[in-house]
């Protein structure tokens, strides 16, 4: 039993890095350029679908990463430029209108290029099969690849917004930014390099996870909600909070799930608990969330203060 | 004494004309449409009309929060789907009634409006968003996991709700007369809403919330109300929905139908709610059309959506009157 | 002397690691109006904030018209009669001036809570409106969407909300801010007329509208009160000169 509970908590670490992925990117979008980015789920969509479209071509998991990335680059600084640019400083509705339509656009756009069965992308044959843990315990390495990864990438960027000039440039911006663009410093630049960042991060994930799920029209809608939960409960702007939330709700999604029902026969019959037990789990986040805005009404760590 | 010499005017009066005009005119088409519909075959024309109106009866709803209250709720779909359970559940055991069906729909969404907004009205901006989206997803997930009611695969109706035995909504024509009649009757009252004493302090609240506080009100019990007001007609569209498909399920209550509604809303221009009942109709006839021309349209929407909010003020109205604004500066 | 409509004791409020408002404690009499007046920096807003309920103090109590209001918020503290004016203009400017003003007689008519009639139109609301748009001059201006006015006729305006809330106490936070030479005038004229109808507590640096004005004047340092008293008083002590009046006194 405790074997599985450990599994679980490796499950839910490995859902939590990948929410950080692509909340680290929309928390400083939207607490930069408080701008609401709907369109950061079919961000990762797309990370998917290239990667799975360059593996194809190439054969190579690295080298379909890697182009991946770039094209995710290339399309989210294109996006930046010639739709989000001009909507920043709009009314948030505004925001959620474009980007909704984005949302239609990509989600839809995929099934057309692609189709709408579910697409696969193989594990790099090194990096395949399992790994004995502790206990006689076997895990994918994958999975275990995705966490150092998000570790990585979460220590990568806690040295970069925390011990660099670019990084006390985007802290700035995220508490102040017309402060920051009224001492001199090309703001616009400073917005197309987050949102760039940010969006490269989400396809990233999309890339890492993309082995393990199926990758298909729609992917990122659910992801999306997660990661918004995410970047509520850890306070905008702030990446700090995202990272504690992501791993947060990781964990508490994952184990919510798995043992909801278990749980809940202690304290009903099984048939009720199989019936609730579902439910229950699925809504743990949102009452997290709920409990946590009524608590902290501006989340636990906002950039722009209390 | 100020200067120049101050003009006194009315409230403005082009937009007092266009109050009534718009109005006259949407209402003066839906209420002629069952006439064209004879030249059109299989009731067709109605259902279309009637599936707009139900989700103009929502819109409507959603303006009075969004656009006079500057409350972006991201779960009012819930409201819709509460209000279709409610016909739903009673259906499956049997009770068709419209005098117990229709108050049943009401309550279901207004409680849940106030439960929830008493929660979500604590935060503002984003946050708010956010937490609503939050509550629609829980309502979302409870009635996917109602086994007992269809859960994911909703649940079909036997047979319309009928009032005091008098099958109001069997008959097309009839069920399109009675939505329309809701719809008037939703517009009317949002409308006497706005202009009232509460309505003002509403609009007030979304200009400055601080100054209304320190004038003496108490913004939140405010909101609250015009909270459970639209979630509650939300509930009604809700009880005409499952009436019109047969038919209810989760997918009433998802994030993105929440999301369509906020579109809707801001298609036909936030603030005014007739533009509601047009921003509805634009989105369903686009979705209706754009749907015969290809299974893709929504390659075609998303980027018209987009291009609606980067050129256009005030939705689909700014987006013709651009040429005007360049013009004239 | 009679109970003071507004008594402050032992305020205290800081911010993180910096305290604005440090032991501050402060009366203000029936009728009487009371100058603040202190170098920026010195916690006025803030202190104006507490008293209006925008701000809780971290220590202290504020007793208005004989009742602790401390924890009242700040909406339940206008209804009790505690109107004030903001340094920073605070007004709805969608709305035209008359409707500006008619909302503040509106909080304080009945229940708001209707849902049918027509506000805009309701004369036991314009009429009391329009009087206080007379008393500051906007008279003529009613219709103009308060977003429209020129900066001293928003002053007015704000001026204007505060009277229509019948008040007992009224907090002018820098009502002369940004005006020029004419409109301070004007506006030094129209609390003149003012005076001994109602208490005020008036946050100023125009020190000819202060001295033509208070009766009494509290000088604000650091967060705490350097001295109090008439304005001979204050002119005349040596503490205020070195601190904060100089020659501006003359």
């Amino acid at each position: 039993m405790s074997s599985l509970v450990f599994v679980q908590i490796l499950n839910g670490l490995q859902l939590g890095v990948l929410l950080f992925l692509i909340a680290a990117g929309l928390t400083l979008v939207f607490g930069v350029m408080d701008f609401i980015n709907l369109a950061h789920g079919v961000q990762y969509m797309l990370g998917a679908y290239l990667a799975v479209a360059f593996y194809g071509l190439t054969g190579s998991f690295l080298v379909a990463l890697v182009l991946a990335l770039a094209a995710t680059l290339a399309f989210a600084l294109a996006l930046e430029v010639l739709v989000f640019r001009r909507l920043y400083g709009r009314d948030h509705l505004d925001h959620v209108m474009a980007t909704f339509g984005i949302i239609l656009f990509l989600n839809h756009g995929v099934k057309l290029a692609w189709g709408a069965a579910p697409l696969s992308l193989p594990i790099p044959d090194l990096l395949s099969g399992s790994v004995s843990l502790m206990g006689g315990l076997r895990y994918p390495v994958w999975r275990l690849v995705i966490i150092g990864a998000g570790l990585a990438v979460a220590a990568g960027l806690y040295v970069l917004v925390g011990h660099t000039r670019i990084g006390m440039l985007v802290r700035a911006g995220a508490t102040n930014a017309r402060l920051v663009s009224a001492l001199g410093v090309d703001i616009s630049r400073l917005f197309m390099l987050v949102f760039g960042f940010g969006a490269m991060l989400a396809g990233f994930a999309g890339i890492m996870i993309a082995p393990i799920l199926s990758v298909e029209p729609g992917m990122g809608d659910t992801i999306l909600i997660l990661a918004f939960v995410v970047i509520v409960i850890g306070g905008i702007g702030s990446i700090r909070g995202a990272f504690l939330a992501a791993l947060m709700i990781g964990l508490v999604d994952t184990l919510g799930r798995s043992f909801a029902v278990d749980v809940l026969r202690l304290f009903m019959g099984p048939s009720p608990a199989r019936t609730v037990g579902p439910a229950l789990a699925s809504m743990l986040i949102y009452v997290l969330m709920a409990i946590v805005l009524y608590l902290r009404p501006a989340g636990l760590f906002p950039a722009k203060g209390r | 004494m100020a200067a120049a010499a101050p003009i006194d005017l009315g409230p403005a009066p082009a937009t007092a004309r266009a109050g009534i005009v718009v109005p006259g005119l949407i209402f003066g088409v839906l209420a002629g449409l069952p006439i064209a519909a004879l030249v059109v075959p299989e009731n067709y024309l109605l259902d279309l009309g009637t599936r707009i109106m139900i989700f103009a009866i929502a819109a409507v709803a959603l303006d009075l929060v969004v656009g006079y209250g500057a409350l972006v709720s991201f779960g009012h779909a819930a409201f819709i789907g509460l209000g279709a359970y409610a016909v739903g559940m009673l259906a499956a055991h049997g009770i068709g009634e419209v005098l117990v069906a229709l108050p049943a729909a009401l309550a279901a969404s207004v409680l849940f409006a106030l439960a929830t907004g008493a929660v979500s009205l604590r935060t503002k901006g984003v946050y708010f968003i956010m937490i609503t989206l939050a509550f629609g997803q829980m309502a979302f997930f409870t009635a996917s996991s109602l086994a007992p009611y269809g859960g994911d695969d909703g649940l079909t109706i036997a047979a319309r709700n009928t009032l005091v035995g008098i099958p109001i909504f069997k008959y097309p024509r009839g069920l399109y007369y009675v939505v329309l009649a809701a719809l008037a009757g939703t517009f009317f009252l949002c409308r006497a809403i706005v202009a009232s004493r509460f309505g003002r302090v509403l609009r007030g609240a979304k200009e400055n919330a601080t100054r209304m506080a320190t004038l003496g009100f108490e913004v939140y019990r405010f909101q609250l109300v015009a909270y459970a007001i639209s979630g509650g007609l939300c509930g009604l569209a809700g009880f005409l929905l499952a009436n019109a498909n047969d038919f209810v399920s989760p997918a009433y209550m998802s994030w993105q139908r929440s999301g369509e509604l906020i579109i809707m809303v801001l298609l036909g221009g936030i603030g005014t709610l007739y533009g509601a009942i047009i921003g509805a109709a634009s989105y369903l006839l686009i979705e209706e059309f754009l749907s015969r021309v290809t299974e893709y349209w929504q390659v075609i929407f998303g980027p018209f959506l987009v291009l609606v909010v980067v050129f256009g003020r005030g939705g689909l109205v700014g987006l013709f009157a651009w040429p005007w604004r360049r013009r004239h500066g | 002397m009679a109970e003071p409509v507004l008594r402050l004791e032992h305020l205290r409020k800081s911010f993180g690691g910096l305290v604005v408002t440090d032991d501050l404690s402060l009366e203000v009499g029936a009728g009487e109006l009371h100058a603040v007046i202190g170098p920026n920096g010195a916690g006025k807003t803030t202190l104006i904030n507490q008293i209006s309920g925008l701000l809780q103090p971290d220590h202290g109590r504020i007793v208005f018209a004989g009742r602790d209001v401390t924890g009242l918020p700040a909406h339940a503290r206008a209804a009790a009669g505690l109107a004030r004016s903001f340094q920073v203009t605070s007004i709805l400017p969608g709305f035209s001036a008359l409707e500006n003003v008619a909302l503040a007689v509106q909080a304080r008519s009945g229940s708001s809570l209707r849902i049918f009639g027509r506000a805009a139109e309701e004369d036991a609301l314009n009429a009391p409106a329009r009087a206080a748009l007379g008393e500051v001059g906007l008279g003529p201006r009613a219709h103009v969407p308060a977003g429209h006015l020129s900066h001293g006729e928003k002053r007015a305006l704000e001026l204007a909300i505060a009277l229509a809330m019948a008040p007992k106490l009224l907090l002018l936070d820098e009502p002369m801010a940004g005006t020029g030479r004419e409109e301070s005038g004007r506006l030094i004229g129209l609390l003149r007329d003012l005076k001994g109808r109602f208490p005020m507590v008036l946050v100023e640096h125009d020190m000819t509208a202060v001295f033509a004005l208070a009766d009494r004047i509290s000088v604000l340092i650091y967060g705490r009160v350097l001295a109090s008293g008439t304005p001979d008083a204050v002119r005349a002590d040596p503490k205020v000169a070195a601190a904060y009046l100089g020659d501006e006194m003359e």
